[in-house]
């Protein structure tokens, strides 16, 4: 009897071919989509904890309530400490003293005359230390539009559509008017080493990077640093782990009194971060889930319209005494087995081009010109454990509860019935 | 005395119609015999495939009593009238109604499927039933390649292949022309003779009408004449 089932449904291809591929287009789509989501969610978070946030962050307490000012005067203090202890604790963490500060930047003549001067948003980060990856968290090699990176210290990168603004070219030096953690006039002068597109206004508005060494320099921070920010071995942020993280180190530095006792903040913990972590946990979720019920829907449709299209079918084996249940028992086991194999197909090329798009990435930086938001200019899929199962919702149980339904009609209708359907 | 295959006794159909109800069948009182060629003649909404129905338990009766090979089909479950199906009846359609991605062998072993027989039986068996529509040429050839004479010749083949009791005809003409119809008539009158197998045929054909040795005139439902051919 399985052999007979089999053969019909091989050689059927309405029966076969149209519902597999019905299921893995579906399910291609579903898998890919989620992977989307996922990858362009995370990214943006990537994108920020790369350039702010870090997957946690350390501040003093106070610095930690006035983040957005900069406030280089409630900076961490005694840091090559503190990064001992912290690699001694979270060893798989790779830690990254920064200095955010702003500054205006003066740009002289050639009799040293000021010729513009335009406000910077800077940030000392460890460029030039050997084993530092901080050029690689901020993509310099491919944001770099003019010139090279930093080599040596005294050398600073600017964003390309400021040092345009300003008339400044690789290989100019400019000043940097500022003011130390001590609250004192800073001036310091940096040859422009070159000029950086991030793709994104917030950034690219004016922004100033600097080795971390000279920032301390010229803002008097000697093993100072106004945040340490860690990331996560993994690679992505990892709620959970970060929060645990930032309450593990919490409680042992626990002071109330000292205002400059460090704190740590979990991503999640900073700013209007948090809002958008969850809303990219939920939305991926609730996308992904819209996604899986309109693909639900269509496949339900299909193995809807497969069983009524074979009624006919239905009634011959039943005329022959084929028992309901049975009619019914096997139809399903046939949804079974071409939701399964529709299943496998459409998650392997759902994964396939999830994996494309992982690996290479699409580039949207022409599309992110003039965008206030700090968002990846290369668009990523991400696939997750989720990936691999994820499609068996609509491909499997979806298909499974079509035929069902169908199947009800065939208890339902009176046999005779079905056999009026089966001359018609 | 030998019991009859068929026995109806003040059998009434009735159907839901709109608000009311439409009756079919108005006290059908009739029995047939082992071996019989009988048929059910009427014009269209005479009953006659209602009533084919009913014997086929394919359909219950409103009231009255359907006795078929002992078995009353008012009173069989779903399960229990699928298996009077199964071992007893076979069924000849207007339209043949054969499985089209099967081929003309595995349409006729489908009936021996569902009774559980060895491969080598089912072997044997198929062939002979094709053999005895002259058919064993096409065995495996798919249903949409034959003509509609062969189709239907498949289709005898598969009600026969079991040596079912009683073999339920609706139509088996309707869609052939004149010399198609007298082979397939002649075959199953053949079959009739030599296997004893009671065949009862729901027709308004002249050709089937021609060959038929007991015919049952239907008429709004009611049994208007019932002749005997000498």
């Amino acid at each position: 009897m399985i052999r007979f089932l089999l053969k019909g449904l091989l050689r059927d291809k309405s029966r076969s071919r149209l519902p597999i591929i019905v299921v893995a287009i579906g399910v291609m789509l579903t898998v890919f989509m989620h992977a989307y989501i996922t990858g362009f969610m995370g990214d943006t978070i990537e994108m920020n904890a790369n350039f702010a946030n870090g997957h946690v962050k350390i501040m003093t307490k106070a610095y930690a309530e006035n983040m957005d000012q900069m406030p280089n005067d409630l900076a961490l203090m005694e840091t090559d400490q503190l990064l001992e202890e912290l690699t001694s604790q979270f060893g798989s963490v790779d830690w990254a003293p920064r200095i955010r500060f702003g500054g205006l930047l003066d740009v002289p003549d050639e009799q040293g005359e000021t010729r513009s001067q335009g406000p910077v948003f800077g940030l000392g980060l460890n460029f030039l230390s050997g084993d530092s990856r901080e050029a690689e968290r901020l993509n310099i090699d491919h944001v770099l539009v003019r010139g090279q990176r930093l080599t040596q210290p005294g050398e600073a990168l600017i964003s390309e559509l400021f040092s345009q603004k300003m008339h400044i070219n690789p290989g100019d030096t400019v000043t940097l008017i500022g003011s130390t953690m001590n609250g004192s006039m800073a001036f310091y002068n940096f040859t422009v080493a070159g000029t950086l597109s991030f793709g994104s206004e917030a950034l690219d508005r004016g922004a100033l990077l600097v080795d971390l060494e000279d920032a301390r320099f010229a803002l008097d921070m000697q093993d100072a640093a106004g945040e340490i920010i860690g990331f996560q071995s993994e690679g992505y942020y990892n709620d959970a782990t970060a929060l645990a993280m930032s309450e593990r180190f919490n409680q042992k530095h626990a002071n109330a009194d000292d205002e400059f006792a460090p704190v740590m903040k979990s991503l999640s913990q900073q700013g209007s971060m948090g809002l958008y972590v969850s809303m990219a946990k939920y939305w991926s979720v609730y996308i992904s889930l819209i996604f899986v019920l309109t693909m639900g829907l269509v496949l339900w449709n299909a193995g809807l319209l497969g069983s009524l299209r074979r009624y006919g079918e239905f009634g011959v084996r039943l005329a022959m005494g084929e028992a309901k249940d049975h009619v019914f028992i096997t139809l399903i086991y046939e949804a079974m087995a071409i939701g399964m194999i529709g299943t496998i197909i459409g998650t392997a090329f759902g994964l396939l081009f999830a994996w494309l798009l992982q690996t290479y990435g699409l580039n949207i930086s022409g599309m992110m010109e003039g965008a206030s938001l700090m968002m990846p200019s290369t668009i990523r899929a991400r696939i997750t454990a989720e990936s691999y199962y994820l499609g068996f919702i609509p491909g499997l149980l979806s298909t499974v509860a079509g035929t069902m339904l169908a199947g009800i009609g065939i208890y339902r209708r009176q046999t005779s019935q079905l056999f009026k359907e089966l001359e018609t | 005395m030998e019991k009859p295959v068929i026995s109806i006794r003040h059998l009434v159909k009735k159907f839901p119609a709109g608000k009311g109800e439409f009756t079919a069948l108005k006290g059908i009182d009739l029995e047939f015999n082992t071996g019989e060629f009988a048929g059910l003649i009427g014009p269209s909404g005479s009953g006659k495939t209602t009533l084919l129905n009913i014997i086929g338990s394919l359909d219950a009766p409103s009231t009255g009593e359907a006795l078929v090979l002992g078995n009353s089909i008012g009173q069989l479950s779903a399960k229990e009238a699928a298996r009077l199906r199964k071992h007893s009846l076979g069924f000849i359609f207007q339209s043949y109604n054969l499985l089209a991605v099967h081929t003309v062998y595995e349409n006729v072993e489908f009936p021996l499927l569902l009774l559980d027989y060895s491969a080598s039986e089912r072997k044997k068996m198929v062939l002979e039933a094709l053999e005895w529509v002259g058919l064993t040429n096409k065995i495996d050839s798919r249903p949409p390649k034959l003509s509609g004479g062969e189709c239907q010749r498949v289709a005898i083949a598969r009600a026969m292949v079991k040596k079912p009791s009683l073999v339920l005809a609706d139509e088996p003409t309707a869609n052939l022309d004149a010399d198609n119809s007298h082979h397939i008539l002649k075959t199953m009158e053949t079959l009739n003779r030599e296997l004893k197998t009671t065949f009862l045929f729901a027709t308004h054909d002249e050709k089937v009408i021609g060959y038929l040795r007991r015919k049952i005139f239907l008429k709004d439902g009611r049994v208007d004449k019932d002749e005997w051919v000498k």
